[in-house]
């Protein structure tokens, strides 16, 4: 077909462009993956802890929300499908549709697509070439994931299954990214409505595995990290739920394959209206022209913590619920300080996720004068008396009161459905909204690094994501795996108080807030010294 | 008076790329002055330099009588820029845009806005990418030709417009000459002609020659066809005449210009029939200075 010529040449190109990349992705994903299954199945060694796990952690809304059920907790496979399939699931997603974007929108973006699609390369060739590239990295990824588990002693089956499923639910966001890559002109808007589609994946299975017996438990059906959870790998493989993900995945990349000959090269297909001729009166000075870039981005992420903490909040009462209806457990967490107390526990711990998730938008916000610097729009900004520090602190501001922003909208969500269902709206907002913002100078740190980098180094800056990925294994899998001490105090969100619970005490916050102005103190300096472009 | 802009022995070093060897420019006062050379010359690193944007490695650099890298904020108060490559918003409107530059420039002047975008034959309207290249152009040309500025930078601004819309800019340029002052770089050599009063042209990151055209032009030579009574004699040996063919009657050489009024007399001296002399083309010129010295050592 002429519309695929050249098809393997891109895959060359984009193989050679990402040899880093790609293998980093497979070895740490399963790396991760082994580690956690093993370090889970030591923690719980015994078959009465293991039982017990089941009935507390198996039947609690909020961990199912959190994590998903656990089906079967005899074996090490099964405790770790429950512990790390949602996130892995939701780090393959990432991966896979980052690299989809990457290849496709973000080159037509730059032109770079319209050079080689002069030469001999089919319409088609780019999409074709991009969604194979990140279907082989699905597919490493899982196939490195059951080699480990099958080496770690695990079922084969079983085995097989969990590496299928992070693979089945991986080629599902290649075909997303696929898709929203031809809706629109910009990579930055194909990444953020992929993630948008991801967010609601997760959020749907996390209301479907929480509603139990009576609730809308078919909504976990909707997600495609529902079905990861479906599949039940280590607990009666449920083989049939593939196709599923196949089918979508193939219906998706048709959609895709459809609308790229139905566009323009460089063109979207969600209309652009035309705008005002001329400036509203806010758009004047670099904070103002910060804004009108960063809104969109900064609602857009409000609007899904809302939601997020609002679906982490409704299940708090589970808790309660859970340990009411078990006597010896009861008389047990009453001596530990009261239900309350576990509620607490439980809401400190989403909270903690809240606060790493708006590390994410905090980074992306701090790096965003370095996107205008690659996209050659800092130059003629800086041609005009806006000094550079004034530049990046415009951009600046949204990492850390936009931050804030983001944490509060997810307190909020949770505090009023929480406050709704134990009738004090007042109190669990106020509470829970403060508990939110107590993670703002961890976030800070994370963004103060990126633009530290961004002063420095600036060819450096992508590692900021790995460091992100990093701080979410640590953050969710650091006492599992027993980590030391020192390893565990790298990540900004270590030092956090735990609130609600935990007393708060200013001394953590405080230094944090220092660091992440003494990184953001050097990265502007190092930007005021350096090249720019 | 003080020049506007004054290059001395500028260096600049990308890794082990030296771009700029020893760069010297000067720009008058009011002058259009002319920045030419072959690709990757270093017109726009000098550029850059001198907007504060890269850090010179050597040599100095004054421009509106302060620092490019100190007194970057104050000095860009008082120009304006049209990069090589225009990047706009993909969200923000032409409109957008150049009152966006406008202001952040401290302002620009709302008439010569509305009367440069009707000039231009400009929709202000229209989002980042929804405008083709010689459209994004012109929305960087409205919002730096619209401010009230002392000193306009020019990175090729006409690259990609079509040729009623370049005739609207020379016009612009021309209405504003002697009110500012000019730094256009450029390969459209007739552009160059039409506008600038001097030249400057650069390669390998140093200057080669730099006057005004009359001056470069001097150092050119006529080319002369003739059709004679007879053949001529002793034109051969006349000092400055190059690449003489004779045919017959007919006769076709170059002669410097300085050399000029002598070979005429030599011809006159066997009766012309039929003359036709041209000027030296800018073309000539140019690709003489691009192509014929030794490539300068771009690495070290
Ligand atoms: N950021 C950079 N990093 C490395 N090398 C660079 C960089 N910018 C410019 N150069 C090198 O410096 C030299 C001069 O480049 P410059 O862009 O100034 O040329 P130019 O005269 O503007 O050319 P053109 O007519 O093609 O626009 C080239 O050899 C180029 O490769
Ligand atoms: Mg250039």
């Amino acid at each position: 077909m002429s519309a695929l010529v050249g098809t393997g040449a891109l895959i060359r190109l984009a193989l050679r462009r990402d040899r880093v990349l790609l293998p980093v992705w497979v070895v740490c994903l399963a790396g991760v993956t082994v580690a956690t299954g093993s370090a889970v199945g030591e923690l719980y060694g015994t078959a009465e802890s293991r039982a017990l796990l089941a009935t507390t952690a198996g039947g609690n809304p909020a961990f199912l929300a959190l994590l998903g059920p656990l089906h079967d907790s005899t074996t090490a496979g099964g405790l770790l499908a429950w512990r790390w399939g949602v996130f892995g699931s939701l780090l393959t997603a990432l991966a896979a549709m980052s690299l989809v974007t990457r290849h496709t929108r973000a080159e037509e973006e730059t032109g770079r697509l319209e050079l080689l699609g002069a030469t001999a390369i089919g319409r088609r060739a780019p999409l074709a070439a991009a969604v194979s590239v990140s279907a082989l990295a699905c597919a490493l990824i899982g196939a490195a994931c059951a080699l480990g588990l099958v080496g770690m002693g695990e079922g084969v089956a079983g085995s097989v299954a969990f590496g299928l499923g992070f693979a089945a639910v991986g080629l599902v966001f290649t075909a997303v990214g696929a898709v929203t890559a031809q809706l629109s002109a910009t990579a930055r808007t194909a990444n953020a409505l992929a993630g948008g589609a991801l967010g609601a994946a997760y959020l749907l299975r996390a209301v479907g595995d929480a509603a139990g017996e009576r609730g809308p438990s078919w909504l976990t059906w909707l997600s495609p990290i529902g079905w990861f959870e479906q599949l039940r790998p280590f607990a009666q493989e449920r083989w049939w739920v593939l196709p599923l993900a196949l089918g979508l995945a193939l219906a998706l990349v048709t959609g895709a394959w459809v609308l790229v000959a139905r566009r323009d090269l460089g063109g979207g297909l969600l209309p652009t209206r035309p705008g005002a001729a001329r400036a509203p009166r806010s758009l004047g000075s670099a904070l103002g022209l910060a804004w009108r870039l960063q809104r969109g981005m900064l609602l857009g992420w409000a609007l899904g913590m809302f939601v997020l903490g609002g679906v982490y909040g409704a299940v708090a009462r589970g808790v309660e619920e859970m340990l009411t209806s078990n006597p010896l457990l009861a008389q047990l967490i009453a001596r530990m300080g009261g239900s309350g107390a576990l509620v607490d526990v439980y809401l400190a711990s989403i909270l903690g996720v809240v606060g790493l998730f708006s590390a994410v938008y905090a980074v992306q916000a701090a790096l965003r004068p370095r996107s205008e610097e690659i996209a050659l729009r800092a130059e003629p900004v800086l041609a005009t008396p806006v000094r550079r520090t004034r530049w990046v602190a415009g951009h600046l501001l949204f990492a850390t009161i936009g931050n804030a922003v983001v944490l509060a909208a997810a307190g909020l969500g949770a505090g009023l459905v929480h406050g709704l269902r134990v009738g004090d709206v007042g109190g669990q907002v106020a509470r829970l909204v403060g508990a939110a913002l107590v993670h703002a100078p961890a976030a800070w740190v994370v963004a103060g690094l990126a633009l530290a980098l961004f002063g420095l180094a600036p060819k450096l800056v992508p590692a900021c994501w790995a460091v992100l990925v990093l701080l979410l294994v640590l953050g969710q899998l650091g006492p599992l795996l027993q980590l030391d001490r020192w390893a565990m105090d790298l990540s900004p969100f270590t030092h956090v108080p735990e609130v609600p619970g935990a007393e708060v005490s200013a001394t953590p916050l405080v230094w944090l807030t220092v660091v992440a102005a003494a990184l953001a103190a050097v990265g502007l300096l190092g930007f005021r010294r350096r090249d720019v472009g | 008076m003080t020049p506007a802009i004054s290059v001395s022995g500028l260096i600049k070093d990308f890794g082990p790329t030296r771009a700029l060897d020893g760069l010297d420019l000067t720009v008058r006062t009011g002058e259009v002055h002319g920045f030419l050379g072959p690709n990757g010359a270093g017109k726009s690193t000098t550029i850059r330099v001198l907007l504060g944007l890269l850090r010179a490695d050597g040599g100095s650099a004054r421009m509106l009588g302060g620092d490019p890298w100190r007194d970057a904020a104050a000095l860009h108060r008082r120009l304006a820029y049209v990069p090589g490559d225009v990047s706009l918003w993909p969200n923000l409107t032409g409109g957008e845009v150049i009152d966006l530059l406008g202001r952040l420039r401290g302002g620009l002047d709302q008439k010569r806005r509305a009367r440069l975008l009707e000039r231009f034959e400009l929709d202000p309207r229209k989002k980042g990418r929804a405008y083709s290249k010689g459209n994004r152009q012109k929305v960087a040309l409205v919002a730096a030709l619209a401010s009230d500025v002392e000193l306009l930078i020019l990175d090729e601004p006409t690259s990609g417009l079509d040729p009623l819309v370049d005739a609207v800019f020379r016009e612009c340029v021309e209405e504003e000459r002697g009110r500012r002052t000019v730094l256009l770089s450029s390969h459209v050599l007739a552009e160059v002609e039409a506008l600038c009063d001097r030249v400057s042209i650069i390669r390998g990151g140093r200057t080669v020659e730099t006057g005004t055209l009359a001056e470069l032009r001097h150092l050119t030579r006529t080319s002369v066809t003739a059709e004679l009574a007879a053949p001529p004699t002793g034109l051969a040996e006349l000092p400055g005449v190059h690449g003489l063919e004779v045919r017959g009657t007919r006769v076709a050489f170059e002669v410097d210009t300085g050399h000029l009024d002598a070979a005429l007399g030599a011809l006159v001296g066997a009766g012309v029939r039929a003359l036709t002399s041209r000027p030296p083309t800018l073309e000539e010129l140019f690709l003489r200075h691009y192509r014929d010295q030794p490539p300068v050592a771009a690495t070290r």
